[in-house]
């Protein structure tokens, strides 16, 4: 009975999937690109880099750089922290 | 509908990705569907910053003739996909040593078995 | 299990150096091709690991220690936060090195031009403080899988070495 329901659900939800894939808008054609516009003008003014990418990473959107490599730093100490060996006398 | 094939990979790498999920017992196999649900959300964030015929937002030897804001692609779901890709490797991490833990204290990998709050 | 053959150990070791480079190269001109901090620690970390199956865990425990890894990744994480709190003149995170002619500070001219190392500002400072951060932390993460799997057990709650 469970599998029944979970497999009616899951055939619902990937055709909801493949008909949304297949209306939306056409690949290459972006909506609204003011910010990206003034992010490629400006970046070399106001960061001095080259790589428009980076400077967006570490300047204009730092706090995200900042919570990833917190993220990273936790899943390193939860995972030293799991699979810690000792020896008792 | 034939300009839509990347959508129609990230919607398929999903749907395989939640079969795994939903329909397997292995914990591994159910460690690998995670990843590849990850990996097909990526694509579709990507794929949607996509201009036709744009490079790379990368000024060191511009190749001739790019128009500067119309002939680059958008830089700022490519910064957003980076993190999305490193928090995903953090949560596998955390996923496989969990697997080697309860391996070791059950001595079965099946999920219908492991299920005892306290042994 | 035998231990792995000559082959395997000398190839090993000669391509290693190269691993390294290539990493290092792609961390440290992060702002001027694509690349970056995130990307050359994932390299750089990969060439370990090859170091770590080609060995074996037993040997490389010997010479890496996870204590040294955890030093260098708390060395790259404090340094990320204080070159953002260095620039709290203005507001937090400001690159207060673009432009002002003390290590990293010219702007470079707008337009396509072959890339010169002394641009960037703060940016390359971050790049390699992030990637000796990764660099550790994936590192440490799998020499902890690697070694976890040669414990024996004695008794039942004891574990020997």
């Amino acid at each position: 009975m469970n599998k029944k329901v979970s497999l009616i659900a899951f055939i619902i939800f990937s055709c909801i999937l493949v008909s949304t894939a297949l209306t939306l808008r056409p690949f290459g054609e972006p909506r609204s690109t003011e910010m990206d516009d003034h992010i490629i003008e400006n970046a070399q003014n106001e960061t001095g880099a080259n790589n428009a990418v980076t400077s967006v990473v570490f300047d204009y959107r730092g706090f995200d750089t900042l919570g990833e490599a917190t993220v990273l730093f936790t899943a390193v100490a939860g995972v030293l922290a799991v699979l810690r060996r000792y020896a008792r006398e | 509908m034939i300009y839509n094939i990347p959508y129609m990979a990230s919607a398929i790498l999903v749907i395989v990705g939640l079969y795994a999920v939903l329909f397997k017992r292995n914990l591994i196999k159910i460690a690998i569907g995670i990843t590849v649900l990850e990996s097909g959300v990526n694509l579709f964030l990507i794929t949607l910053g996509y201009r036709e015929n744009a490079v790379a937002p990368i000024y060191t030897n511009l190749p001739e003739g790019t128009s500067i804001p119309e002939g680059m692609t958008l830089p700022v779901p490519q910064a957003l996909t980076l993190t999305s890709i490193v928090i995903g490797v953090a949560v596998l991490a955390l996923i496989l040593s969990f697997a080697v833990k309860i391996y070791q204290h059950y001595g079965t990998l099946d999920s219908r078995e492991v299920r005892r709050l306290r042994e | 299990m035998n231990e792995p053959s000559k082959i395997v150990k000398t190839i090993a070791s000669i391509i290693f150096p190269f691993i390294t480079v290539y990493g290092l190269y792609i961390i440290v001109h992060g702002h001027l091709t694509p690349g970056g901090g995130f990307q050359g620690g994932a390299i750089t970390a990969s060439g370990i690991v090859l170091l770590l199956v080609a060995f074996g865990s037993a040997e490389i425990a010997k010479k890496i220690k996870e204590s040294h890894l955890s030093i260098l990744e708390s060395i790259g994480a404090l340094s990320f936060i204080s070159l953002a709190l260095l620039g709290l003149s203005a507001t937090f995170f400001y690159n207060f090195l673009a432009g002002s002619n003390f290590i990293f500070g010219r702007i470079p001219p707008f337009g396509s031009n072959p890339g010169d190392m002394n641009t960037g500002g703060v940016l390359p400072l971050m790049n390699i403080s992030v990637g000796l951060k990764v660099i550790a932390g994936l590192s440490a993460m799998v020499l902890a899988l690697a070694l976890f799997a040669r414990l024996k057990r004695g008794r039942k709650g004891v574990r020997k070495k």
